[in-house]
């Protein structure tokens, strides 16, 4: 176990290196000129050149780069152009309302994939089943924003329930964090959802036509027993992957979701960085978010090797 | 056979449906099994061998299947039973031991979860207990260092291994019955061998009933007491393990018992059979949703001395000589001549 532990995080390590190159490398590809746009109106060729001068944008891009990995490993990844406050400290500021968001999500998406997959692979082809498919249909076909947007006209507008945007720091305000929370985390659940519960589905579909859930109902064991400790356990290890994605990818910012709600989110951080070539920014975002899938990657991996012994050797 | 029969199924019916119609799977399947006795269920894949122990215990799911006639164990009709009750049935009234142990063990539970939960549910043991005993149990099985083995998980064991671990699971809460459906057919032959006597040995230390369902007449031959030979969801002949290897009455056994390969040196005068003179029974068996009037062998068989095998279904009566409770029986219209067997 901890060899494979060493193993990953080794690979990880290699990977996050790889990404590195990659990220600075194809910021540095896009056109545009950061320090022009930064001026705007107010340029003059003294400031330019100071600025670029400050920056380092005038060294070699190699140069450029060792730079900022260095910086980067110290936790130091620079300073917005924009509002010439660190980048870490911008992300800082953003992770708490992603972090809320994303596993908010992630348990609201749980909570209707696991057992919504697993009723209608217990009946297959019965109305439970085919309401099912229909429900997790419309959750993958709908837009999110759409969504979104009904759910706010409903259950703020109308009904009055819960605020409709805007995010409280969960140390700020337990109870108001959780109030802000309900609805995009539910709204983005809900697709994520959508998508686990065909999964869910069809693993635990093909984990009851296992010959070990036949010995298992041979031994005379309580249906719940055979559901829940033999087909579900052996259902949840591809599914355990399939949350993994959906977890890094909504970690990385559901930027339309975060704009609708006004949810001052690690996506809108993005967007605005990429709308004013804010290049240290937006390389400390795509970095984090790379570093992000990185994570969940290997937490899920270990996760794996948890639920399924014969991983983990 | 003497002893009050523990369980005996009389006319089973099983049908199942597909979508090209009805499967006549099992056709009025009648045996019994005392205690202590090994009655072994011989036929090819296909002919119903598995599916008529399987629906007894209700792990033949109802739709789509259908199940009529009657089996009677310990004074309950199996077939009849809800399924609540017969949950109670499977474990320590009657247990099962499947063919393929790499797939029959589940590859997330520990050899030693495997072992005690059942005994929890059925004989009230708690953790401890049941883990105590499970070390038992895997001893008796022959596996070694038990203790160690139950904190294994099923991917830890060879395949040998993992079916003596499958005989302890069924074993664990003492069943009056144990089914072995092809238990040895994805085994090494020398484990085969093994767990065939394996088998045998726990049968006589603790008295169950044996039903062994094999499509190899040549592994239940030295421990069956009684053979029942079935093509296309019937019994075709059936009676003590002697008679029936020596004296064949049906074409259909005559070609399973050929068809087998005998050890031995033909060349020094040795009994044995060189493997270019196995004989194969032409065609397939029948498609169970279009089974041929009459004889379900007939189109297959080389003998059909009676114009009536191809419309009529002949019964199963005892062979001429036959005495006894359980008789040598045979399904044909016509007596054989005994077989010239070299």
């Amino acid at each position: 176990m901890t060899r494979y532990l060493l193993r990953r995080v080794g690979q990880s390590v290699v990977v996050l290196f790889g990404v590195s190159v990659a990220v600075f490398s194809i910021i540095h590809l896009v056109p545009g000129d950061p320090v022009r746009l930064a001026l705007g109106t107010r340029f003059d060729q003294r400031t330019y050149d100071a600025l670029v001068a400050r920056a380092g944008l005038d060294d070699p891009v190699l140069v450029q780069y060792v730079n900022w990995l260095g910086n980067a490993l110290t936790g130091d990844l620079g300073v917005s152009f924009r509002s010439g406050r660190p980048v870490t400290e911008l992300i800082l500021e953003r992770l708490p309302a992603t972090l809320s968001l994303a596993f908010g999500a992630i348990v609201v998406a749980l909570l209707i994939a696991v057992p919504l997959g697993l009723v209608s692979a217990l009946r297959p082809r019965s109305a439970v089943d085919y309401v099912a498919t229909f429900v997790s249909q419309a959750g993958i076909s709908i837009p999110d924003f759409w969504l979104a947007i009904v759910a706010i006209l409903v259950f703020s507008l109308t009904l009055g329930w819960l605020p409709s945007s805007g995010y409280v720091g969960l140390t700020e305000d337990p109870v108001e964090w959780a109030r802000h929370l309900v609805l995009p985390a539910v709204v983005v659940g809900t697709v994520s959802g959508a998508v686990l519960t065909r999964f869910v589905r069809s693993s635990a579909l093909e984990a009851l036509g296992e010959d070990y859930t036949r010995t298992a109902r041979a031994k005379g064991l309580p249906r719940r027993v055979v559901i829940g400790r033999h087909v579900l356990r052996n259902a949840l290890v591809p599914v355990v992957t399939v949350t993994g994605i959906q977890l890094a990818y909504l970690l990385s910012g559901v930027v339309i979701v975060e704009v609708v709600f006004a949810w001052q989110g690690l996506g809108q951080l993005a967007l605005q960085a990429v709308e004013t070539r804010d290049y240290p920014l937006l390389q400390g975002a795509v970095l984090l978010f790379a570093v992000f899938f990185l994570v969940v990657n290997l937490v899920v991996d270990l996760l794996y090797a948890v639920v399924d012994p014969r991983i983990s050797r | 056979m003497a002893a009050e029969p523990v369980l005996a199924v009389d006319d089973l019916r099983v049908t199942i449906a597909t979508r090209r119609g009805p499967a006549r799977v099992v056709n009025g399947v009648s045996w019994a099994v005392a205690p202590g006795e090994t009655l072994a269920v011989v036929g090819e894949s296909g002919s119903g061998k598995s599916v008529s122990v399987l629906s007894l215990l209700g792990l033949v799911p109802r739709p789509p299947a259908t199940v009529t006639g009657r089996a009677t164990f310990q004074g309950q009709d199996l077939v009849a039973l809800p399924e609540e009750a017969l949950r109670k049935v499977r474990g320590p009234g009657i247990a099962m031991v499947f063919q393929d142990p790499m797939t029959s063990l589940n590859p997330v539970l520990t050899v030693g979860r495997q072992l005690t939960e059942g005994m929890e549910v059925h004989l009230g043991l708690d953790r401890r207990a049941a883990t105590e005993r499970a070390a038992e149990l895997l001893d008796l099985v022959g596996i070694p260092s038990p203790r160690e083995r139950l904190a294994s998980y099923p991917h830890h064991l060879s395949g040998g291994m993992r079916q003596r671990v499958m005989i302890a699971v069924a074993l664990s809460c003492e069943p009056a019955v144990l089914i072995a459906d092809e238990a040895t057919t994805a085994l090494d032959v020398t484990i085969q061998a093994q767990i065939v006597e394996l088998i045998a040995e726990l049968q006589r230390e603790l008295g169950m009933a044996v039903v062994w369902i094999t499509h190899d007449l040549g592994v239940v031959a030295g421990i069956a007491d009684r053979v029942a030979v079935m093509y296309a969801g019937r019994i075709v002949e059936e009676g003590a393990v002697d008679d029936l290897y020596a004296d064949p009455r049906h074409p259909y056994t005559r070609g399973l018992l050929a068809s087998l390969p005998v050890l031995g040196d033909r060349a020094r005068g040795g009994e044995g059979r060189h493997p270019a003179d196995l004989a194969v029974i032409p065609g397939l068996p029948p498609d169970p949703v279009h089974l041929p009037p009459g004889c379900p062998f007939h189109p297959r068989c080389p003998v059909r001395a009676d114009e009536r095998c191809a419309t009529e279904e002949p019964p199963l009566r005892p062979v001429p000589g036959a005495r006894g409770p359980a008789p040598h029986r045979v399904a044909t219209f016509y007596d054989l001549p005994p077989e010239d067997r070299r």
